[in-house]
């Protein structure tokens, strides 16, 4: 057995980050179709404060930040279908005031500054067996969402009027959707990082579109690039004595990058 | 010719809708039996596609009451007695879908959770693509196709759901004439031989008054409803020509 897989951590690490590699992109790819990747850094960002607040009470992090998330994601629907702000407006607003409660709370409390940092950009180091499990139930969870609301989230994705007129309630899959984006941003926190989450949420899946095949094909292609990517990334960066996150984010835009030139070079 | 002893499928009382403080379409009745092609023609800015979103519950009216096959739409749960034809322009059409997959969607409405496509499904799309004459194309990409093509293809996706009332959105914008020609040629099979009842919004006024059978002119008000003949021989017609000409 190679050297590396005598680590417990890094076995931990690669269970956690193939589960987060598997459904980062299908929830990425309905959230790149309807221009709303934004909300993946939101998300990010309030979980971030729910971290914080973890950090504080002495209760597990990613719970907290899970709860954060899953919560200020049904407040920010709520807010973008009463129409009384832009949608990119609570986005905005969510980002920086969560950010300003993560900081406070950090300044508050001077003692948590080097954990912080490791949820800032992920450290696969800091994944406990109890996260694994954690990220295990949850991740279960959102692929067995996404399965089970498939087909309506696809037609709503392409077409939500018609969607609507065909009697799906619209209103529920839009929440259903941005409740899953919460919790596979929140679970993605400890291998990537609240700054880079964003990043393997959309590349894959931007990468993927690049290809322009059916709906199916481009999540599976998005799916093979991610858990290549998770894989690639903790393992290199083992090596490399690097931050995976930081890797695995540049092994997407590498990809990204590849795709463009073979595209161009084809024509 | 008027079907005025067959059921009633859109009943619209005393209708009104507002975005702002201006009404966009004001107090607003009118009846569309079974087996009825009805036009919707009037000005940009006029409420056309706004009356048609209120025929679907799209948009709720701030006044009036709208029924669907004799159902309060609040109320209304027989989606699949309805298709729908968007306007193109507000569908993404670079979205990564085959033809097949973007007809498939026609079933989803019929189909509960967990529920995958059946063979009966597949047949349907089957068929709904041989109706609109684009079954060699199903595995193409919807962004491969022209404007023409890809309203059959929504034409298409509306007939999946085996409705008995198709509502279309100003469906030949952006088509070139002879595609537009093919299409209304198409619009007239579905009323006469699969005895669809069709609701069409659209400003190409001579067109439309010369296809349908029951014709609407919406400027917010509903100032004209009844026989197209009617509406071409009348001197409103010749009022909105001769407003028309001042322009050119």
């Amino acid at each position: 057995m190679p050297e590396i897989f005598q680590y417990s951590f890094i076995l931990r690490g690669l269970e956690a980050g193939i589960i987060i590699a598997l459904i980062a992109p299908v929830i990425g790819i309905f959230l790149v179709l309807r221009r709303y990747s934004l909300i993946a850094d939101t998300l990010s960002h309030v979980s971030l404060a729910g971290v914080a607040i973890g950090l504080i009470l002495n209760i597990n992090p990613l719970i907290t930040a899970i709860i954060s998330a899953v919560v200020s994601s049904i407040v920010i629907e709520r807010l973008r279908l009463s129409k009384r702000i832009f949608g990119e407006s609570a986005l905005a607003i969510f980002l920086s005031g969560s950010l300003a409660l993560a900081i406070i709370l950090i300044s508050l409390n001077h003692g948590f500054r080097v954990d912080l940092f490791n949820y800032l950009f992920g450290s696969i180091t800091t994944v406990r067996q109890a996260d694994v499990y954690i990220i295990f139930i949850l991740g279960l969870l959102v692929i067995a969402g996404i399965f089970a609301f498939y087909k309506e989230l696809v037609y709503i994705t392409v077409d939500e009027e018609a969607a609507q007129v065909s009697g799906i309630s619209t209103r529920l899959i839009n929440i259903l959707l941005i409740v899953f984006a919460a919790l596979t941003v929140s679970l993605a926190i400890p291998i990537v990082g609240v700054l880079l989450i964003g990043a393997l949420i959309v590349i894959p899946v931007v990468t993927a579109l690049q290809l322009r095949k059916s709906f199916k094909q481009t999540i599976f292609i998005a799916e093979i690039v991610s858990v290549f990517s998770v894989t690639f990334g903790i393992i290199s960066s083992f090596y490399l004595n690097l931050s995976a996150g930081g890797v695995i984010v540049l092994i997407n835009i590498i990809i990204l990058l590849l795709t463009f030139i073979i595209k161009e070079f084809k024509h | 010719m008027r079907k005025v002893n067959t059921e009633i499928i859109v009943k619209l009382e005393k209708v009104s809708f507002s975005y702002t403080k201006e009404e966009a379409v004001k107090n607003v009745s009118l009846l569309v039996h079974k087996g009825d092609y009805t036009g919707i023609i009037g000005p940009n800015g006029g409420g056309k596609s706004t009356l048609l979103k209120l025929m679907l519950g799209i948009l709720k009216p701030n006044k009036g009451t709208v029924e669907l096959f004799g159902t309060d739409i609040n109320h209304f749960k027989d989606w699949q007695k309805i298709g729908y034809v968007p306007q193109k322009a507000h569908v993404d059409t670079n979205f990564p879908v085959t033809v097949e997959e973007m007809v498939a969607m026609g079933r989803y409405g019929l189909r509960g959770l967990f529920h995958f496509p059946t063979r009966e499904d597949k047949e349907k799309v089957y068929q709904a693509l041989k109706h609109v004459d684009m079954v060699d194309f199903r595995n193409k990409q919807m962004s491969d196709l022209s404007g023409g093509q890809q309203q059959r293809v929504f034409i298409a996706r509306a007939l999946a759901t085996e409705p008995e009332i198709i509502f279309l959105d100003e469906p030949t914008v952006g088509v070139d004439v002879k595609t537009q020609k093919q299409f209304y040629e198409l619009l007239r099979i579905l009323n006469r031989k699969l005895e669809l009842t069709l609701v069409l919004v659209s400003h190409e006024l001579d067109v439309v008054a010369h296809e349908s059978n029951e014709l609407g002119y919406i400027n917010r008000t509903l100032e004209y409803y009844g026989e197209p003949t009617e509406f071409l021989k009348g001197a409103y017609f010749h009022e909105l020509i001769g407003i028309g000409g001042l322009h050119h």
